[in-house]
Parts: structure tokens; C-alpha cells; sequence
């Protein structure tokens, strides 16, 4: 009997332990909401991210923003927030959304339609139509209110430039400029990596876009046609590859081991500011990086670092190109209360925080009153130079195939830098893998 | 162990009744043997088939992390396989993972373990205790740690490049320039432990009179190991190889760690290959049919060795 009453307690343990374990694995009561971004490398986000809950739960007594950073590098990021968002007990309510990823993640119903909260939000005016853009899905609804965006450029190390015999500032015409530039300093400092450009599956989509986009938008070729089919063959695509084994096979740039380690893009400021790193390709936000809450602090960077305009491939009108994306708040559909959500959204993106977040972050803002607030664009002086690329930039084809394509561009990429295969092969494997991942033939042209 | 159940029931059922079992009898018996096990059947069900049967579905679905069919995956039939098997990727996968089996488990782990299990039996106390601790430690270490160590040793900077230039040597930088000859040898470091108890607690079981009259009769240690030793042991021989192959067909975590599947896909067997295809590239369809095929091939992995190393009656 008494052993009967003993498995008993044992089941009625279990059992309401597994419960328990249900129940808080959903993290979200009626008046918990749950806020779901990446929180890696510098503490810029977690700070930003801190501010707004401590904010809203004083605004709105009762509910809690619970926060939930993810420790991850960008490409785990990603997975791990699709991860989370296929089971309801896990989906967060409040997403920090990539744009290239809104119109998948729509596709996939992660995401819920924001257009009936905008209408009566009156900040919304503030948000220029091209920048409303970036959160629409393929089905024309709102699905993410962006935060800024970004451009990308040169960041070049003047000391390492100027002891290799380069007159500074600096300004490539042509590609061929910039592999000059890094041939001189391959020759007068051998410790020193002459060039970074992002490639190969370690950095994700940094790789992609900071590196293999702003080659090929800089040739007479794009991914997408102007009628949104994708391009297979085309001489830029290969172009951009051979720029790629160039810079690595000739020993121009950081091993290819070092360069597809997911940490990588964490490394290249702090190299910068050691001297150990001359030319990087890299985004407007880099700066934040050395500002107090970043990786690699570094209090004098604006006397030593200089910034000069992609070149096109060999100097054809505009004469230099960039690319921009840029982050979003998104609302997760599975969201118990989504006044709440909103709530939490608007005010994370209301004039004063969207400041914040522009300064801290380095992001450009997309908020009209931010842009030309005084407080922003005294806090760095690089927001003239990256904010100035915006009228040559161009933006990523905007299809829920994307992503996918994407990844094919990454395993084009670290084949040529391993060496693995020539560029003109490594075009022909990604040309071939173009159909599965658009959808059909019916969706490509070969140039 | 039958017949010890059987006599253990008849004795129980003849205390209570006395009568011989009828039909009915042994059919409610047989129920009654059953019951017991029905947990354990539903647990496997659940926690094994049902994924099992589910990873099955999936890989003939177009399911995926995100886009359209995130929401509405739809059967495909034979699309994920029919691209599998025309992509040299996926092809060379096979063969890199068969690679990594044949080395690292089949000749790496099991002959290093049947040596040092014979080794340590003719060696001293002493240096037995201390091989066989160490040995046993890289057994004992959990995974990612031990994949660490790995890592730490192969890595360009690492502790084996360190000992060269002492010699003065240098180098490369082995993840790099031979990554599965790195993985290979790190698994083999991993898991010979278990080959190791294995085949000492076989050795073990050799009479040793067999052994002691084969040695007068003038057989030498190779041709003992060979005509008593190995066959005796046949049956331990069958389970580890059966069981190293199934284990080192599904490592993951240390090629992910040491080498991430690279550079590009120089070390990328099928575990990481799915990985990447599932959570790398959002395709759950297409990875979990490489799941599928790992399946198999672990299938025909076993039937080898049951069919190879058959015991005869004896």
C-alpha cells in the first residue's frame, strides 16, 4: 500500500513538473510580452533593447517585457528565431527582423499584418515611402516598421596606407585600384592583411552583401533583372568571383581560414585598430564598434580611420555603388497580445528612441525628425559620408527566394577563396542550383 | 534464459492450479508476459518510430523554416532525393563519410583498441594504469570539450604545430590544408576507449589454456592472435564494429566544431551536410532525406556485419 502511494506522488511529481515545464515554455501570460533579437559581440543592442522594456513596463503597468537576447552570430540568428518561431509555446511576440528576411518569414505566416496599427499611429508620417518598402511583404501588407538602414563603403586604416607609400585620403577609381592599394601594402608590411572582404558561409549573409553585392552591383550586372527575373551567366557574376579569388588566392587578403570563421566579422575592428588590417569592406555601423559598449573600444578611431566610396568595376557612371538594408521591429502572429506588441514597437520607434538607437547603433535613421535632428548628426562624423551614399545605393532584390539564393551566392564564394574551384566553375554550380531556389526556370534569364 | 523463465511460470502456474496449461491458458500467459513490456513499447514507439516514420513524411515534403512553404508544406514525392542524388555536393558526401567511418571507426578505433587492449594485457601495472587512464579520459570528456581539445591541437597555432617548431618544423595549418585526415584522427583519439574495454573484457573471456597449448605447439604471437584470439572473440568483433559504424556515422558535433564541414565542403559528411541544408538554408525536407539516406546506410552497415560475422553453432 504504502509503496502504491509512494508512485503516486512520483507520477503526480512528474506530471506536474512536464506541466509546469509547458506552461513556461510559452514565457508569455496575457500580460508578458516577449522580445526576440540578437545580442552578439558589442552590448549596443542589449542596451538599446533594456532601455525600451524598462520604458514600457513603467508606461504600461501590469505588463512585462520579458527580453530574450539571442547569442548568436548573425546566420545562427536567423535559425534559431525561424526555430522559435514554428511552435506557438516558443514564438516570440516582438521580432528584431532583418529585411531580407520580412517577405519569407510573411511568406512562412510568422508575422502579423501591422497596416491597421499604422493608420492610427501618428508618428508614421515621419517614415518616408521608400522606407516603408523595406517591411512589405509580397502580398503589399505591412509586416515590419524599420528601425534605420545602413550603406556600406571603403574603411581604410590611414597609418597602414600611408607606410605603404598610399597618399591619403584615399579615393579607388576602379577595382583595379583597390588591388593595387593592397598589393603595396602586401610589400611593405608583411604582418599587416592588406584587404577584408566578407566571403564564403562563416559570415552569412555579411558575406554576401557586404562583400559579393557590392562587387557585382558595381558591374554591369545585377542578381535580378529590371522585370525581377534572376540573372545565371552573366560576366559581372564571374567578374565579381575572379575579384574574389584574386583578393584570396593572391594572398591580398585574410587567410581563408580566418575569413570563414562566424566570429569574423567581430575580429575586423578590433584588427583595424591595432594596425593589423589596412582596407575592409564593411558597413556604415562599423564605428560602433569602438565606440564604450562596443567589441574592440578604441577612442581615437576617427583620426586614423578613413572612409572612401566603393568603385565601380573599372569607374563606369555613378562611379561608385553601395547597398543598404536595415532592420525591422516585426510582430510575431502567434502573439497572445498584440496591443501589447504594438505598444512595445511604437514606443521602441518613437522619436526619442529611434534617436538612441541611431546614435548608439550607428544605424542611419529612416525617421524623417531623427535624420535631421542636430543630436544625430553631430554624434559621428561619419553620418555625412554614409548617409551621402544613399542616393548611389541600391537594395536586394526584394523576393521571398532571396534567402535562398543568397546561400548559394556564400557556397560560390568560399569555393573560388578556398580554391577549390575556378570562378567560372563555381558559376556554373551556382547557375545550376538558380532554378531550385527561385522557384523554376520560368524565373531565370541567362545573360 | 528461456527455459529458466519457462520452468520459473510452469512452477507458479503449478503451485496455484496443478493442471497442465491449455490454450487458452498459454495465450492469456503470453498476454501476461506482455503487459510488463507495453511501457517500453510505447516509449520506443513514441520516441523512436514516431520520428522515425515523421523524418520518413518529411523528406517527401517540400517543408521548410521559412517562405511560403514554412505554412504550407506539400508532398513532393521524389523531389528531394532525385535532387540529392544529382548534386556532386550530396555525392561527395557519401563518399567523405563513408570515408570518415572506414578510417576513423572501422580500422582507426577498432584495430588501435584490439592492439592496446592485447598490449595492455602482456604490459606492467604501472603503465597499464596510466595508458589506459589516458586513454579512457578522451572517452569520458564530453564531446564539444573534446572537440575543443581537438581543435586546439590541429588549429594553425595549435599545440602540434607548437611541438614541430620545437623540432624545428613547421606545420601547416592541418584543419585547413587536411581536414579529414584532422577529423579522422581526432575521432579515432575519441573513441578508441570504447573499442579498448571492449576487447579487454573479450580477450578476457579466451581460456587461457587454449592459448598456453597453442604456444607449446610452437604458434607465434601473430599466428595466436590470428587462429585463437580473433576467432574467439568474432561475436565482440561483430557488436563493436556494428556499434563504432553506427556511432561515427552520426558524429556531428566534432567536425562541426574542428572544421564546420570545411573549407568549402572538403569535410562535410552527411550529418553536417544535413545540418546545413536544414538549418543553414531553411530546406527541413531536403535535410531530413539526407537523414533518410544516413538511415540506410546505416542499415546496410549492420546487415554486413550480422551476415559477415554469423556465429555459427557453437
Amino acid at each position: 500500500m504504502k509503496k502504491r502511494i509512494i508512485a503516486a506522488i512520483a507520477v503526480g511529481v512528474v506530471a506536474a513538473a512536464a506541466l509546469t515545464g509547458c506552461s513556461s515554455g510559452g514565457g508569455s501570460g496575457s500580460k508578458t510580452i516577449t522580445i526576440a533579437y540578437e545580442s552578439y559581440g558589442g552590448k549596443q543592442m542589449q542596451n538599446y533593447m533594456s532601455r525600451i522594456a524598462k520604458q514600457f513596463d513603467k508606461k504600461y503597468p501590469g505588463y512585462t517585457a520579458k527580453l530574450v537576447p539571442i547569442q548568436a552570430a548573425e546566420n545562427d540568428y536567423y535559425t534559431k528565431l525561424a526555430l522559435m518561431n514554428k511552435s506557438g509555446a516558443t514564438a516570440p511576440d516582438v521580432l528584431y527582423e532583418d529585411t531580407f528576411l520580412i517577405k519569407s518569414d510573411a511568406a512562412a505566416g510568422y508575422l502579423a499584418p501591422l497596416d491597421n496599427n499604422v493608420k492610427k499611429w501618428s508618428d508614421w508620417s515621419q517614415f518616408p515611402a521608400n522606407s516603408r518598402q523595406a517591411g512589405e511583404g509580397a502580398d503589399g501588407k505591412l509586416y515590419g516598421i524599420p528601425m534605420g538602414t545602413d550603406t556600406r563603403a571603403l574603411w581604410y586604416n590611414k597609418d597602414v596606407l600611408k607606410k605603404a607609400g598610399i597618399s591619403v585620403p584615399w579615393q579607388p577609381k576602379t577595382w583595379n585600384d583597390i588591388l593595387d592599394a593592397a598589393k603595396k601594402i602586401k610589400a611593405a608590411e608583411p604582418g599587416v592583411i592588406p584587404m577584408n572582404v566578407y566571403s564564403g558561409k562563416g559570415t552569412g549573409e555579411g558575406s554576401t552583401m557586404q562583400g559579393f553585392e557590392m562587387l557585382l552591383y558595381g558591374t554591369q550586372n545585377q542578381l535580378t533583372t529590371s522585370s525581377g527575373k534572376w540573372v545565371a551567366g552573366s560576366t559581372g557574376f564571374k567578374d565579381s568571383l575572379q575579384f574574389i579569388h584574386n583578393l584570396y588566392q593572391g594572398g591580398l587578403g585574410p587567410t581563408a581560414q580566418q575569413a570563414l570563421d562566424p566570429n569574423w566579422g567581430n575580429q575586423t575592428p578590433a584588427l583595424l585598430s591595432q594596425n593589423k588590417l589596412g582596407i575592409s569592406l564593411d558597413g556604415s555601423w562599423v564605428s560602433s564598434s569602438w565606440g564604450t559598449a562596443g567589441v574592440a573600444p578604441w577612442s581615437n578611431w576617427n583620426s586614423v580611420m578613413g572612409q572612401a566610396k566603393m568603385p565601380t568595376q573599372d569607374g563606369a557612371a555613378p562611379g561608385a555603388t553601395s547597398m543598404s538594408g536595415g532592420w525591422t521591429l516585426a510582430m510575431g502572429s502567434k502573439s497572445k497580445n498584440p496591443t501589447a506588441a504594438w505598444n512595445f514597437i511604437s514606443l521602441a520607434l518613437n522619436k526619442d528612441n529611434s534617436l538612441y538607437y541611431a546614435t548608439s547603433n550607428q544605424n542611419i535613421p529612416v525617421r524623417t525628425d531623427v535624420a535631421s535632428d542636430p543630436t544625430y548628426v553631430k554624434s559621428n562624423p561619419t553620418n555625412a559620408f554614409f548617409a551621402g551614399l544613399v542616393k548611389i545605393t541600391n537594395f536586394r532584390p526584394a523576393t521571398s527566394s532571396y534567402p535562398a539564393v543568397s546561400n548559394n551566392i556564400q557556397v560560390a564564394m568560399e569555393s573560388v577563396m578556398t580554391g577549390q574551384q575556378t570562378p567560372a566553375a563555381a558559376q556554373k554550380v551556382f547557375d545550376q542550383a538558380l532554378p531550385q531556389a527561385v522557384g523554376g526556370t520560368k524565373n531565370v534569364v541567362t545573360k | 534464459m528461456t527455459s529458466l523463465t519457462r520452468t520459473a511460470v510452469a512452477t507458479s502456474t503449478t503451485g496455484r492450479g496443478g493442471a497442465t496449461p491449455s490454450r487458452p491458458h498459454r495465450a492469456r500467459r503470453a498476454l501476461g508476459r506482455t503487459i510488463p513490456l507495453i511501457p517500453a513499447i510505447v516509449m520506443v514507439a513514441i520516441f523512436l518510430l514516431g520520428p522515425v516514420i515523421e523524418a520518413f513524411y518529411g523528406s517527401f515534403t517540400n517543408m521548410a523554416l521559412t517562405g511560403a512553404a514554412a505554412q504550407n508544406t506539400t508532398f513532393v514525392g521524389f523531389q528531394n532525393y532525385v535532387q540529392l542524388f544529382q548534386s556532386p555536393d550530396f555525392l561527395q558526401s557519401v563518399w567523405l563519410t563513408i570515408l570518415f567511418v572506414v578510417g576513423s571507426a572501422i580500422i582507426g578505433q577498432n584495430v588501435l583498441g584490439l592492439a592496446l587492449a592485447m598490449l595492455m594485457r602482456a604490459g606492467n601495472k604501472v603503465l597499464t594504469g596510466v595508458v589506459g587512464t589516458l586513454v579512457i579520459t578522451a572517452w569520458v570528456v564530453p564531446e564539444v570539450v573534446g572537440a575543443f581539445c581537438a581543435y586546439a591541437f590541429f588549429n594553425g597555432g595549435g599545440t602540434l604545430n607548437a611541438v614541430l617548431s620545437i623540432v624545428g618544423l613547421k606545420g601547416p595549418d592541418w584543419l585547413y590544408v587536411l581536414p579529414m585526415v584532422s577529423v579522422i584522427l581526432a575521432n579515432v583519439w575519441r573513441g578508441t576507449a570504447f573499442s579498448m574495454m571492449v576487447y579487454s573484457a573479450a580477450i578476457t573471456e579466451v581460456p587461457e589454456e587454449i592459448t598456453e597449448s597453442a604456444e607449446l605447439d610452437g604458434a607465434s604471437g601473430w599466428k595466436r592472435l590470428i587462429y585463437i584470439t580473433i576467432p574467439m572473440i568474432r561475436r565482440s568483433i561483430s557488436t563493436n564494429l556494428m556499434l563504432t559504424t553506427l556511432q561515427t556515422l552520426s558524429v556531428f558535433g566534432l567536425i562541426y566544431i574542428m572544421t564546420a564541414g570545411g573549407p568549402g565542403t572538403a569535410s562535410s559528411t552527411l550529418p553536417v551536410l544535413a545540418y546545413q541544408e536544414a538549418f543553414k538554408f531553411s530546406q527541413l525536407g531536403l535535410g531530413t532525406a539526407i537523414a533518410v539516406v544516413m538511415l540506410i546506410i546505416g542499415a546496410v552497415f549492420s546487415v554486413i556485419y550480422i551476415r559477415a560475422l554469423k556465429p555459427e553453432v557453437d
